[in-house]
């Protein structure tokens, strides 16, 4: 098998992470497939590492997963308030950007 | 001595500056220190003269670099001075008769609170049209010409309490800016074609250029010269120009400002010269306005009005000869001289005439003056005689020689020319005789003063006169002393210019000098204008002075009631370029309604309707966001893949 | 294993490997955005995630293999869990589309960005895989010590300082002041007896011994359930359950079988029985 099979993969989660961002309304859920997608993104990194056989990939992931950690952070509390305000974790609520 | 060119500038400036600014701490010596700025200018003018005199003929003109005003790559606007023959001609009759109207002006204008700012105002003019004269560049000279435009607005509209007066230096101004945009067309022209506006290279370039662009510059410089000189088309203004006080009249619209424009067209013959087609627009300007003028001095009864009239008829000769080309520049400048001394006596005798009657200007009121005001009236009849042209008197020796001068110019255009000039000269005695006879002969006609509110008191003499009959009693000395002298140049001047045609050959070297040979010999020509001079007098004394002259003016002929009118010409003014320019703009109001504005409107309206459709894709829903911001993503991706596939 | 990884060519093993998990993971991540409850999203990730960590350790990340299980799968998807469930762990999303047009659009990015990613992957000339031989010599942890101290010092540095402030900031977004005192207990007493209702403590829920459950509201004398009985927070959610008709039916149940017993009386409809027994049997 010729390990380019893991970018295959890897694009596939993303597009499938992306759709769920795009098509659930449940905040907490779009948030997890914006997780998805970071994901799918680390593991082409990791397989990128493999295929230039140096490990600046890995560093890359590992700094994804950091920035992930505090992105989920500061977004469930985002929810968390939002849920607090308006008793609700959908996304559709928060439509006050229009006229 | 070039160095001293500036200071005759300077002199009339500097007076202008300090009276203007200078409050009411120089009411009381105001007037002296504006007329001892004037007679230093002309005694600078004198140093340069006799210093002039003094060299050859061809080393006479004199440059003075003051400073480059605007000095960009090839454009070079400089503050610099030229002062040849031509110029100093006009310095000296400038500041010559400029002197003598600021003496008189402290007589005339003695009652008068505001006269600091009158001299301030003399001043003013006297710097600026100094500047005009002495430009050695046309760009200078629109300096000079703009702001002898704005002292005449000024001094026209000196009693500007008077609604006359306010409207009169108003369409001064306006019908000036015609011109001036003329005279600013030619400079841009000029420009354009020599890359410079200074005399030296425009003038010497003249020749080689091609003759479209010099009579299209020609033309301009008409415009410009028919605006400032009160020629046909754009004449009007010049009898309004009368509500001014009387020595603006005499110094301003007679002597010096309204002959600007018989100096730039003397200034630029070289152009002239070279387009014959402007040359005859010239001349044909001149012949116009030499009867157009003179028609309307027969009609007038105000005494100034009458004299304006002779003024725009006497300048239509100065135009006249200066479109003759080189052999009628110097003439053209000699009448312009006399007419100068001449003129300027006229109005300021006419000036004192009301100075003593109550400021009537009605010649019809007048009447029998002679015993109760001899010097004004000594004065005034050697003018009368001067500008009618009787023999040995000033005006006989400039009007003839451009009277020959028009027969010279050979073929049909030199009979009709001669003749009109002729006609002109006879017209010019009856008019003139008409004003003798009315003013100074018959018996009295004066007529007490109507209420003092119903005319405000204009000219300062008119305060306590009101609803009195008016006792004319003859002027204080600052007013009569500069009279007689005027006299005395009316007399002489013609004599000694023509002694050996000094004149001519004083000019010479600026202005060229062909001598024209009229077809029909100078002595008959000299003959047929005596005649014509005596046929004219002849006429105005059968009618004014074999019988009484009514008091209320009869309605008089088609003729008279539309000289009366000015031949017209405000109504045909304000029927063509009012009633004209009202329906351009009501026009392009419309237009501007219907196509700027639907333009404009649709667009806006276009875009809003675009704008509300697509307000709808900003749902508030950022899924919807997203997606868009996917879908870009993707189109950027395909975008990427297609430039790498290609 | 070590070896393995390091390989530029997948073996035999690794291949299946992909093959079984992969589909897994795929299948995962279908979960996560087709589920309806929230909860069973973020199981599906998880299990997504797992899989990904293996992935990792296959392809010679083993540092980061870990990382994935010990960060992602155990704090990051528990942290999800855990706002889950205070958000509501059954309150499951209607997956009907409201936005117009939006899912057609999201399909059609989402099929054409897929497409694109993989026409992409497919024209670039990815054959050659180095394998992680010489970069792991050392040990993968060594190397990743090594580049990060080094090269990426100034982003490690700047990464933790970037987590200091979405701590801080988690605290301000969820921290809210108190703009009163609290009220004391005597303070809330008073109020009661003032206000003069529930003078006594709130009654308790469940009925009888069989339905002693927090979601389940007492009932009254008169068999009706009572609000008071359940929790706020179970209101608020709607998951009071409602076992009064069904206690009707068991009471009534009760007295047909005595009546049997007994030989009298004739027979009431048994439709209800088993349901109710069904009901506690799921219980």
């Amino acid at each position: 098998m010729n390990p380019v099979n893991y970018l295959y993969l890897a694009s596939l989660l993303f597009t499938i992470g992306a759709a769920g961002v795009l098509i659930r309304r449940n905040a907490i859920v779009v948030f997890m497939c914006v997780e998805l997608m970071l994901n799918a993104c680390n593991l082409a990194l990791v397989a990128f590492s493999r295929m230039h056989g140096n490990l600046d990939g890995q560093i890359i992931a590992f700094f994804t997963m950091v920035v992930a950690a505090a992105e989920v952070v500061v977004g469930l509390a985002i929810i968390v308030s939002l849920f607090r305000s308006r008793h609700s974790a959908s996304v559709d609520d928060a439509s006050l950007m229009k006229l | 001595m070039e160095n001293l060119i500036a200071l005759l500038v300077a002199a009339p400036l500097l007076g202008a500056a300090v009276l203007l600014c200078g409050g009411r701490r120089l009411d009381r010596a105001g007037h002296r220190l504006g007329t001892l700025l004037a007679a230093a200018s002309f005694v600078i003018g004198a140093v340069l003269f006799f210093d002039m005199l003094g060299r050859g003929a061809e080393e006479r003109a004199l440059h003075q670099h003051l400073f480059s005003w605007v000095p960009v790559e090839s454009f070079r606007a400089d503050i610099a001075f030229q002062l040849d023959q031509l110029s100093m001609t006009f310095v000296l009759l400038i500041t010559g008769v400029g002197t003598l109207i600021h003496v008189y002006s402290i007589g005339y204008m003695e009652h008068d609170e505001r006269r600091r700012r009158f001299f301030g105002y003399l001043n003013l003019f006297l710097a600026a049209m100094l500047l005009l004269v002495l430009a050695d560049n046309y760009l200078l000279l629109y300096f000079g010409w703009e702001g002898v435009g704005l002292a005449s607005y000024l001094l026209i509209g000196f009693w500007q309490h008077k609604p006359s007066a306010a409207t009169a230096a108003k369409k001064a101004f306006l019908v000036n800016r015609v011109g001036d945009m003329g005279l600013s067309i030619a400079i841009m022209l000029m420009f354009t074609t020599f890359g410079t506006f200074a005399f030296g290279p425009v003038l010497a370039a003249a020749g080689e250029t091609g003759e479209g662009m010099l009579t299209a510059i020609g033309l301009m410089l008409l415009l410009a010269a028919c605006g400032k000189s009160a020629q046909v088309p754009l004449q009007s203004w010049l009898g309004d120009a009368m509500e001014g006080p009387t020595p603006v009249s005499a110094l301003i619209h007679a002597a010096t400002m309204v002959t600007a424009g018989v100096y730039l067209i003397t200034r630029s013959g070289a152009i002239f010269n070279a387009a014959p087609d402007a040359q005859l627009a010239v001349v044909v300007v001149g012949a116009v306005t030499l009867l157009f003028g003179a028609i309307v001095g027969c009609a007038k009864d105000d005494i100034k009005k009458a004299l304006a009239g002779s003024t725009m008829s006497q300048i239509g000769y100065m135009i006249l000869a200066a479109g003759l080309g080189p052999i009628g520049y110097a003439f053209a400048i000699m009448h312009l001289v006399t007419h100068g001394f001449f003129k300027a006596g006229l109005f300021l005798g006419a000036g004192s005439v009301m100075h003593g009657m109550n400021d009537e200007v009605d010649m019809r009121k007048y009447g029998g003056l002679r015993k109760y005001m001899p010097v004004t009236f000594v004065t005034f009849g050697l003018g009368y005689l001067a500008i009618i042209g009787f023999p040995g008197l000033s005006g006989f020796w400039s009007k003839d020689k451009i009277i020959e001068a028009a027969f010279a110019k050979g073929g049909t255009e030199g009979w009709i020319l001669g003749a009109v000039t002729l006609l002109g000269a006879g017209i010019t005695a009856y008019y003139m005789t008409r004003v003798m006879i009315m003013t100074f002969f018959g018996e009295k006609r004066w007529q007490p003063a109507p209420d003092a509110d119903a005319v405000p008191s204009a000219e300062p003499a008119a305060e306590d006169h009101a609803g009195r009959m008016p006792h004319p009693h003859e002027s204080p000395k600052s007013m009569t002393v500069p009279m007689i002298l005027l006299a005395f140049g009316s007399v002489f001047a013609g004599g000694l210019f023509s002694l050996n045609s000094a004149f001519v050959h004083w000019l010479e070297p600026v202005t060229a000098f062909e001598h024209g040979h009229p077809p029909i010999g100078a002595a008959a020509v000299t003959a047929s204008t005596v005649v014509v001079l005596l046929i004219g007098v002849g006429i105005a004394y059968a009618q004014y002075g074999r019988k009484p002259v009514p008091v209320v003016a009869p309605r008089g002929s088609l003729l008279t009631r539309a000289a009366r009118r000015d031949l017209l010409q405000d109504d045909f003014n304000h029927v063509v370029l009012v009633r004209g320019g009202e329906h351009l703009t009501r026009s392009l109001v419309y237009m501007d309604h219907t196509l700027v504005d639907g333009v404009v409107n649709g667009t806006a309206a276009s875009v809003g309707g675009l704008s509300g459709r697509l307000r709808k894709l900003q749902n508030g829903f950022a899924r919807s966001y997203a997606v868009s911001m996917f879908g870009g993503t993707a189109v950027l991706i395909a975008a990427t893949l297609l430039m790498r596939g290609v | 294993m070590s070896a393995l990884a390091a390989a530029g060519a997948a073996s035999t093993g690794e291949a299946v490997q992909f093959w079984v998990l992969g589909t897994i993971a795929v299948v995962g991540a279908l979960g996560t955005i087709l589920m309806k409850r929230a909860v069973h999203s973020a199981l599906s990730l998880a299990a997504t995630m797992i899989i990904l960590a293996v992935f990792y350790l296959a392809n010679g990340a083993y540092f980061l293999g870990v990382v994935q299980i010990i960060v992602y799968t155990g704090a990051i998807m528990m942290l999800f869990l855990f706002v889950v469930m205070l958000v509501g762990v059954t309150a499951a999303d209607s997956l009907k589309e409201t936005i117009k047009g939006q899912r057609w659009l999201a399909a059609a990015c989402g099929l054409g960005f897929g497409i694109l990613l993989v026409a992409g992957l497919g024209r670039a000339s990815l054959d050659t895989f180095e394998g992680l031989g010489t970069a792991n010599a050392g040990g993968n942890v060594e190397g990743l010590a090594a580049l990060i101290f080094t090269t990426y010092v100034f982003a490690f540095e700047i990464t933790g300082a970037l987590l200091i402030t979405a701590a801080v900031g988690a605290m301000v977004l969820t921290h809210r002041e108190r703009t009163e005192r609290a009220l004391t207990q005597r303070e809330l007493s008073e109020r009661r007896v003032r206000e003069g209702k529930h003078l006594p403590p709130l009654p308790a829920p469940g009925v009888y011994a069989r339905h002693n459950a927090v979601d389940i509201a007492g009932l009254l004398p008169d068999g009706t359930p009572s609000e008071l009985t359940v929790s706020r927070t179970l209101r608020a959610r709607g998951q009071v359950r409602d076992v009064s008709r069904q206690a009707l039916a068991d009471l009534r149940a009760l007295e047909q079988r005595a009546e049997e017993r007994l030989g009298r009386g004739p027979s009431e409809p048994q439709a209800s029985r088993p349901q109710g027994r069904k009901e506690e049997n799921a219980q």
